[in-house]
């Protein structure tokens, strides 16, 4: 039997560079805990808030400061290798051998850091969002086990332990969605979200199959390390493997085609929107793709599909937020499209610049979702006073909200700014790190895709931002006076995540951007986890151009998007500004172009027609005419031929004894003449 | 102590035991026969336990064995032991059945004592049969086992009880019947072969039998595991059965007598007709059937407007699983079967228990007549959704272990099998999350179900124990892995190694096959 | 013609009225007796082969004895009880377990 305590706390054995980690246990056993404590304080002190007030929050705080004591120790010995940590074996069978391993390089820590970061940030606002809800230990119960499994999908060592976190954070993903179970809308969402999910995880599934088949082991370092020799670059199972991944990653990470649970995730609470559905699990896709990155690199043709899907995606989505009215929904396919540009990044083989919009992204777009939760936490607030029952989520009912949320106000824009990626906020540095990537690269038509998604960005945030904050209030009258700026424990989180915001994007300074200090602090960082897929491409001759294909290096096009995205922010501003809009409840639904987009290209009907009724009708075919027809019908058929033989044999039971002797007689006449003759 | 576990009579015990407690339960009043068989229950899985640790799992002789002669002119002994493939048969059933039998304590209330002193009788059934090592001995148990069914199910069972016990008892008997010539022509054989008549299964492992006559000896054994499996399409009588039969039946029908099947094929199609098994044409009949099971009892389970009914057609598609994994005959496909063959039973055992303490408040089992129970039963709520989540296959649970070996296993020899039982996954959830969403989910629109209890003491004592083993396999699984490992590998050489020295025609040679260890007489 | 011949054309005239009785009698006691009188041609024709293929044959007669005695006990307490109940033995009447 494996001691469960000392195994968990126990400090790696081999691990060079001087560098091992600290408590890689706790790092797990504080959300675990957090969610057991919190768990069963749903069913036995359901009133009580104090508890999961308390232990919610510290238990993902207490995990980022392990996360930071570990981030500390890397990059003072910035170790070659990565360090992994063996807890238990989870199953061995033949050749099989998976362990709970848990792996501590740059890629893994940095991302942990994210998450558990962010986290903290929102589970502190959760407090102050969730705090009348009935819920609310549950809340936190859920919340905390999503950390855990968010955890274990980063720190993974091998596919397999990668795959318990990646259908973890799904189930936590699910039970949040529906956290309002009570609407049955909101219900289907969580189950929508679910099983499209679980059509990407039969990617991931059969990618593990895959690659056990052909290394005999699912183990990270030793299916990098050996993937250059075992595989041929470029080759069917390769291409095969990374696309299944994809496929994965386009389940999880919202891409197309799989993308259509995201905005209907937004039935959950706004945190949860703020930390599952976009800073961290959402990005999950990317981090394995980066994980993967040495596969990834052999497969072209994959590398071109992510690339690609991810160019499409970021444009298709951008296209359906311009004309979106719930403010959640805008920011759910602004989040698509940002996932878009991290598949773009690392298609085109920029993984670094993937992680990095990751984090900017991370950091600016939990920002806005917090910060459209501040205004519907102060209109459902204010909504609820007077009685209404008007949706609090329609930007139709909102503006010139600046005058009653100027924190809100302030911090969200900070945000649009960062995502519109305008020097020098975070999203520039990352956002332009992408497009020039996509360029120098060679992929003209996505680069052109690129730019022209980063222009819809710039639209529709400010879009959003004026609709909200800017014009005449529309809330009615009754409602205005009651409308407030949310409390402490809502808006320093905003303010934490604004700092971040402006200055994340520093940590990673171009060489070539003119009178800027050029800190190369990511790359540098990501470069022992980064190099192997790198050395694959540089092998085959991919190499990044100095000029973009129409020519210009990389400090024009930053200072043309900058600019250009600038234009585009003032001119929507301008533009919409006096627009005089009429509440949700007097409006018309858009018709022409704009009313497909308002429908969202009819994507969710596309699928209801194509997929789901068919397969509907398919299953009970197979039920009423295959199972009860077919099967039991042949079945019934032979017993009630039996019943026939038999009741034709009853026939000659009349009751009558000596009927009986007359055919017994008979027989015997019978069977003796045949016997004499 | 350790002596006696290591012993047969804590087989026999496991054996006399329920007999018993079964006659016990038929004299004593007609209110404590329910204790009696709990206690009884209880005791045999207190006995059964400790072999989990005193087994020798490094080898794979046959342990506790006995071998006594019982009819000495036709060669039938008592003869009995486990091995890595039945230990833990033996545990599940042990296990499973404390739990039906205390979740019956208010469903039952018409003829208690006949009632628990079958449930009792069929404890003792199954356990004979996974324990004996004789093939008369095998055939009877795997015969009685299905009285104690009928009745349960006849008696005991929902309105259309006797069409579906009927259908249940014809289906099996049909299957056995084939299966019990079978066996005797193994023993003819045996006899003309070697003159010596015997049922012992370690003496008959022995003989080679010629290739063409393994095809009908094989499919005659296959077609009486195949229809208790169940295998697609002789499917047909499980969900009759399921839907008629009082909770406990379900759950043990589920919980062990689905596993009757496959540990049958493990046990005796193999080895006894290893060429049979071997060959393209069975393997990629049962294979596809397999797949046909998986996806088909998905597809159907997801438009099933009966709760129970929806369960029953799980079982078909996860036993479709652990059919492929037996078939593609690598260790983690067999390893992975065997233990998804426990994580069926604990885990639909579970689903069967939950939906049986919905009916007993609600006296109905339609999906629609549910909705927001999660509200006035939070405590059942969260219980039905760990199940559901173990019976999906999420990683961490139970579920996703077994599922996953099979496909590792599958898919190293019949990719193409492999990569379309994956899809078995997507479909997995699309059924059962639908179930929950509309059971439990959404707002309390009957006023009947708003004034549901949540479930009590009792009925968390009977979820309790199946809960723990859904986490503790999904997180921990090895021990279980352990006690199979030996056993499995050394039932692929031997079934390897038979498949293509099966002589062409039988008496030709004088080859006669490895017959199984035991230990302690033979090492 | 010898006496074997009679005897056997004797045991033949028996069984056939034996027969014939059982067959178109409705009264219980007289198929009762007809079934006594084919036993008892068999037994006729027993004794009559003995004569010639050795005395085993007489061993059966005695075990025929010995059932038709059980079989006139059972039968004759069936009937009884039968008339008790409904106070006739026409034979057609009884048909309560004809299916």
């Amino acid at each position: 039997m494996v001691n469960f305590l000392e195994s968990f706390l126990r400090v790696a054995q081999h691990a060079d560079g001087g560098y091992q980690p600290i408590l890689p246990g706790l790092i797990l056993l504080f959300p675990l805990v957090g969610f057991v404590i919190n768990g069963l304080g749903a069913f036995l002190w359901r009133d009580s808030k104090r508890v999961p007030s308390l232990v919610g929050p510290l238990a993902i705080i207490g995990s980022f400061a392990v996360v930071l004591a570990n981030f500390l120790a890397m990059h003072a010995a910035m170790p070659h290798d990565p360090a992994i940590v063996s807890l238990w074996t989870w199953m061995a069978v033949g050749d099989l051998s998976i362990g709970v391993d848990l792996q501590f390089d740059q890629l893994s820590v940095l991302m942990l850091l994210v998450v558990t970061g962010v986290s903290s940030v929102i589970h502190v606002y959760s407090i102050g969002y969730m705090r009348e809800d009935p819920g609310y230990s549950r809340y936190f119960s859920y919340l905390n086990l999503f950390v855990f499994f968010m955890s274990v999908l980063v720190m993974g060592a091998n596919f397999a332990i990668v795959f318990v976190g990646w259908e973890g954070v799904g189930l936590c993903s699910y039970l949040l969605i529906g956290f309002w179970y009570e609407n049955r809308e909101f219900a289907s969402a969580g189950k929508k979200a679910f099983i499209v999910n679980r059509i990407g995880d039969f990617g991931f599934l059969v990618a593990m199959l895959l690659v056990f088949t052909h290394f005999g082991t699912l183990n990270f370092v030793e299916v990098f390390a050996a993937a250059p020799e075992t595989l041929v670059f470029g080759g069917g199972v390769v291409t095969l493997i990374t696309l299944l991944l994809f496929l994965g990653a386009t389940g999880k990470s919202a891409q197309i085609p799989l993308y259509v649970w995201l905005p209907d995730a937004m039935a959950g609470p706004t945190p949860v929107s703020a930390l599952i559905h976009a800073a961290t699990m959402v990005t999950a896709g990317v981090y394995l793709v980066a994980r993967a990155g040495v596969l990834f690199a052999m497969a072209p043709v994959s590398q071109a599909t992510v690339a690609a899907i991810g160019a499409g995606t970021a444009l298709f989505a951008a296209t359906i937020a311009m004309q979106q009215y719930d403010i959640k929904k805008v920011l759910a396919y602004s989040t698509v499209s940002q996932l878009g540009y991290m598949f773009l990044a690392v298609g085109v083989g920029a993984f670094t610049a993937g992680m990095f919009h990751l984090i900017t992204h991370a950091f600016f777009k939990a920002l806005l979702f917090l910060g459209s939760g501040a205004v519907i936490h102060a209109m459902h607030h204010a909504l609820h006073q007077v009685h209404r029952h008007d949706d609090p989520n329609d930007m139709r009912n909102y503006g010139g909200l600046k005058n009653v949320l100027p924190i809100t106000w302030g911090t969200m824009w900070i945000g649009t700014v960062a995502i519109a990626g305008i020097f020098p906020f975070a999203g520039f540095f990352s956002k332009d790190e992408i497009i020039w990537s996509a360029g120098s690269y060679g992929y003209t038509v996505l680069w052109v895709v690129s730019i022209l998604t980063a222009l819809l960005t710039a639209g529709y945030m400010t879009r959003l931002m004026v609709l909200t904050f800017h014009g005449e209030n529309r809330s009615g009258a009754d409602v205005r006076p009651h409308l407030r700026e949310v409390p402490a424990v809502m808006w320093v989180p905003l303010a934490i995540l604004a700092v971040l915001s402006v200055v994340g994007g520093w940590i990673q300074i171009p060489e070539s951007l003119p009178a800027l200090p050029a800190v190369d602090a990511l790359h540098h960082w990501l470069e022992p986890v980064m190099e192997p897929a790198r050395q694959v491409m540089t092998e085959h001759g991919l190499h990044q151009a100095h000029e973009s294909p129409l020519g210009g290096g990389e400090a024009v096009w930053a200072i043309m998007s900058t600019g250009l995205a600038l234009i585009v922010v003032m001119l929507t501003f301008r533009a919409l500004v006096h627009r005089r809009y009429r509440p949700a409840s007097e409006s018309e639904t858009p018709t022409g172009f704009a009313g497909i987009l308002y429908n969202k290209w009819y994507v969710d009907e596309l699928y209801d027609r194509l997929i789901i009724l068919p397969l509907l009708a398919l299953w009970r075919g197979c039920w009423r005419i295959v199972d009860v027809g077919l099967i039991d019908g042949t079945l019934n058929a032979m017993a009630s031929g039996t019943r026939m033989v038999g009741w034709v044999g009853s026939l000659f039971q009349t009751g009558r004894v000596a009927g009986y002797m007359f055919w017994f007689v008979t027989g015997v006449v019978l069977i003796l003449a045949l016997l004499l003759l | 102590m350790s002596n006696f576990f290591e012993s047969h009579w804590v087989l026999s015990l496991l054996l006399i035991l329920p007999m018993a407690g079964a006659a016990l339960c038929l004299i004593v009043q007609e209110e404590k026969s329910r204790y009696v068989a709990m206690l009884t229950s209880v005791v045999a899985f207190a006995i059964s336990l400790p072999l989990f640790w005193t087994f020798r799992s490094g080898t794979a002789a046959i342990q506790n064995y006995v071998s006594v002669p019982w009819i000495e002119a036709w060669g039938i002994g008592y003869t009995i032991g486990i091995d890595g493939i039945s230990i833990l048969m033996v545990l599940l059933t042990t296990f499973v059945t404390p739990l039906a039998i205390l979740a019956s304590f208010t469903y039952i209330q018409r003829h208690q004592r006949a009632y628990y002193a079958m449930l009792l009788l069929l404890l003792a059934a199954m356990i004979g049969v996974f324990v004996s090592l004789d093939m008369f001995l095998f055939f009877l148990f795997w015969e009685i086992m299905l009285i104690p069914m009928y009745f349960i199910i006849g008696v005991w069972g929902g309105k259309r009880r006797v069409y579906a016990a009927v259908k249940f008892f014809l289906f099996t008997a049909i299957g056995s019947l084939l299966m019990l010539v079978a066996i005797v022509v193994i023993v003819y054989l045996y006899y003309r072969q070697y003159g010596v008549i015997t049922f012992a299964y370690n003496d008959l492992v022995q003989l080679p039998i010629g290739r063409d006559l393994q095809f009908v000896l094989f499919s005659a054994f296959a077609l009486a595991f195949a229809i208790k499996v169940p295998l697609f399409p002789l499917h047909t009588w499980l969900p009759d059965a399921h839907v008629e039969a009082p909770t406990a039946g379900s759950v043990i029908l589920a919980g062990v007598l689905l596993k009757m099947g496959a540990y049958g094929f493990l046990r005796f199609a193999m080895p006894f007709f290893s060429h049979a098994a071997t060959s393209p044409v069975v393997v990629g009949t049962i294979l596809v059937l397999s797949l046909v099971g998986i996806i088909y009892g998905a597809w159907v389970a997801a438009v099933q407007p009966d709760a129970k009914k929806l369960v029953a057609y799980t079982s078909v598609a996860h036993l479709g699983f652990v059919m492929m994994g037996l078939f593609s005959l690598t260790t983690q496909g067999i390893q992975g079967g065997i233990l998804q063959m426990v994580n069926h039973g604990i885990s639909t055992g579970a689903l069967f228990l939950l939906v049986g303490m919905l009916y007993e408040r609600r006296h109905t089992r339609m999906i629609d007549d549910f909705g927001g129970i999660a509200k006035v039963m939070p405590v059942f709520a969260a219980s039905f959704l760990l199940v559901a989540l173990s019976s999906i296959g999420l990683p961490g649970t139970n579920g996703f272990i077994g599922e996953f070996l099979i496909l590792i296993g599958t898919f190293q020899k019949y990719p193409v099998v492999a990569f379309i039982a994956a899809t078995g996954v997507i479909f997995a959830a699309a059924y059962m999350l639908p179930m929950v969403q509309r059971m439990l989910y959404g707002e309390v629109d009957r006023e009947e179900n708003r004034v549901l209890s949540d479930i009590g003491i009792r009925e968390r004592l009977v979820l309790a124990p199946a809960l723990v083993m859904i986490v503790l396999i999904g997180v921990y699984p090895q021990p279980f892995l352990s006690l199979t490992s030996a056993s499995v590998e050394a039932l692929i050489e031997q079934v390897e190694h038979r498949a293509v020295s099966a002589p062409v025609q039988m008496g030709v040679s004088d080859l006669r096959f490895d017959r199984m260890p035991i230990l302690g007489i033979d090492e | 013609m010898d006496i074997e011949t009679y005897s056997l054309i004797l045991s033949a005239l028996l069984f056939a009225i034996g027969t014939v009785g059982v067959m178109l009698r409705r009264n219980v006691i007289i198929m009762f007796m007809c079934i006594e009188l084919m036993l008892n041609a068999v037994n006729l024709t027993l004794v009559v082969f003995s004569r010639s293929l050795g005395i085993e044959a007489q061993v059966f007669v005695f075990f025929v004895i010995a059932v038709a005695a059980a079989e006139a006990a059972v039968g004759l307490a069936i009937i009884i009880s039968i008339f008790r109940h409904y106070e006739l033995v026409d034979v057609d009447r009884f048909n309560l377990l004809k299916w």
